[in-house]
């Protein structure tokens, strides 16, 4: 272990941790929304709203994430209409291309999480919704949605992390996040262990963090039965 | 669909044969993964302290330090390391891995974390009574493990050992960085010499795909068969 060493390249790969915060927020919280909306999907009873939804996570959950980077950053700028449309300005950023990525996938995992806390809501407590004359979207934030969080949070955390260990796919496109300055600083200067060592435990620490956090969510939303 | 041809106008070969690479990293990870579960898993149920530390400190790490990572540091790492002991051996010359086996060392690694808390968690929900029972008959603790106790977790750790194949078979695309021709190199490889990155990217997709729907159908069989006395 070289001291010195680390102190030299520390501020960078802290630096770059920057990068990969703000991509798992970001695909994090796209990520819901997406993984509501599909969860959504998934218990209508129109045939073809749950098959796409039920394809969509398949094929998400089926391959890995770097072929969906792949597809996304390499592949569609060879589609002529995308190129010409206006979504070409975000998608020849690697920046944007990873969070879409990320946010696909992560929607993809969130949806089944959300399903099955949607799945485990009381008859009872629809029916009594019901009968008290609440309309179909009070019902839905107010009853609904606050069972769903406290279900799935214990899970939802899992995918969180998961996340975050994701997001170091970003330096396959170019991006420097942690992963990618690690791996800079490790091809110019050929110290393996030292960089993995921190590198490691920023990821660690940041692990650390979301799961106390999740734990004091849990604390704070738990209420007797 | 000419892109596919076989032979040496097309891709198909060079992508079957990909392909079956991918199949044998991820099938070595998985089998180093079982082997250094079964000791990390025996640390993490033991009553020694110090040693209950070591399993949850190498859980702990593989499973919060992205897989990438870990690629890197026995990519760049390996040879380094392999010379070192060399070294001490009287051997100076210039030792290079083979990118296999620093893949297969490297998912497996992960792999054996997610493995161990399978195991572990097998293990413990196994009743009491079998291991009093074992040890009432007279068993020694080798025995009894290996005829009584493993195989019934092997049947409830079924479902779980499915799913960390799973993970490992999609860890294994990111040995491609090392330069190893599995299903992603060989994809990067076709993608860059015909100038078709969304077909061939797509058709990864759908391989491994195919690759994880076939091996969750194979699972499923497997459960069945073990189930059948219950």
């Amino acid at each position: 272990m070289d001291l010195d060493f680390i102190s030299e390249h520390f501020p960078r790969l802290l630096k770059a941790t920057k990068l990969t915060i703000e991509l798992t927020c970001l695909s994090l919280f796209f990520g819901i929304f997406v993984g509501v909306f599909f969860a959504i999907l998934r218990t209508s009873k129109n045939k073809i709203l749950f098959f796409i939804s039920y394809y969509y996570s398949y094929i998400f959950r089926g391959t890995p994430l770097l072929v969906q980077i792949f597809i996304i950053y390499f592949g569609l700028g060879q589609v002529e209409w995308i190129r010409e449309s206006f979504l070409w300005i975000f998608l020849k950023e690697p920046y944007s291309c990873a969070i879409l990525a990320f946010t696909l996938n992560t929607g993809a995992y969130s949806s089944e999480i959300f399903r099955s806390a949607f799945e485990t809501i009381n008859k009872g407590i629809l029916e009594a919704a019901e009968g008290l004359g609440l309309n179909k979207t009070h019902t839905f934030f107010k009853i609904k949605l606050p069972i769903v969080i406290k279900q799935s949070l214990p899970a939802y955390g899992n995918e969180m992390i998961l996340m975050l260990k994701g997001t170091s796919l970003a330096s396959t496109v170019t991006l420097l996040d942690l992963t990618g300055v690690a791996k800079h600083i490790i091809s110019t200067t050929f110290r393996p262990v030292e960089v993995f060592i921190v590198a490691g435990s920023i990821y660690l620490l940041m692990t650390f963090i979301i799961h106390n956090f999740i734990k004091f969510l849990e604390k704070r939303l738990y209420y007797p039965k | 669909m000419g892109l596919l041809a076989y032979g040496d106008t097309g891709w198909g070969d060079e992508l079957f044969f990909a392909t079956l690479m991918t199949i044998a990293v991820a099938a070595a990870a998985i089998f180093i993964g079982f082997f250094l579960a079964a000791i990390f898993a025996s640390f993490k149920l033991s009553k020694i302290r110090i040693l209950n530390l070591i399993g949850s400190f190498y859980t702990t790490v593989f499973r919060g330090v992205p897989e990438l990572l870990v690629i890197y540091l026995f990519f760049f790492g390996g040879s380094g390391a392999v010379m070192y002991v060399a070294k001490i051996f009287g051997y100076d010359g210039y030792i290079e891995i083979n990118a296999f086996i620093t893949g297969a060392i490297s998912i497996g690694i992960i792999s054996g974390a997610y493995s161990t808390e399978v195991f572990r968690g097998a293990i413990q929900s196994i009743n009491k009574g079998q291991f009093e029972a074992s040890e009432v008959l007279g068993f020694q603790k080798k025995i009894y493990y290996y005829k009584i106790i493993i195989p019934q977790m092997l049947r409830l750790a079924l479902p779980n050992i499915s799913n960390v194949w799973q993970i490992t078979l999609k860890d294994t695309s990111l040995i491609s960085v090392t330069g190893l021709v599995e299903i992603m190199r060989m994809s990067y490889i076709a993608a860059g010499s015909t100038r078709d990155p969304l077909f061939f990217y797509s058709f990864a997709a759908v391989l491994y795909l195919f690759l994880t729907f076939f091996s969750m159908k194979l699972f499923n069989k497997l459960e069945q068969h073990y189930n059948k006395g219950y």
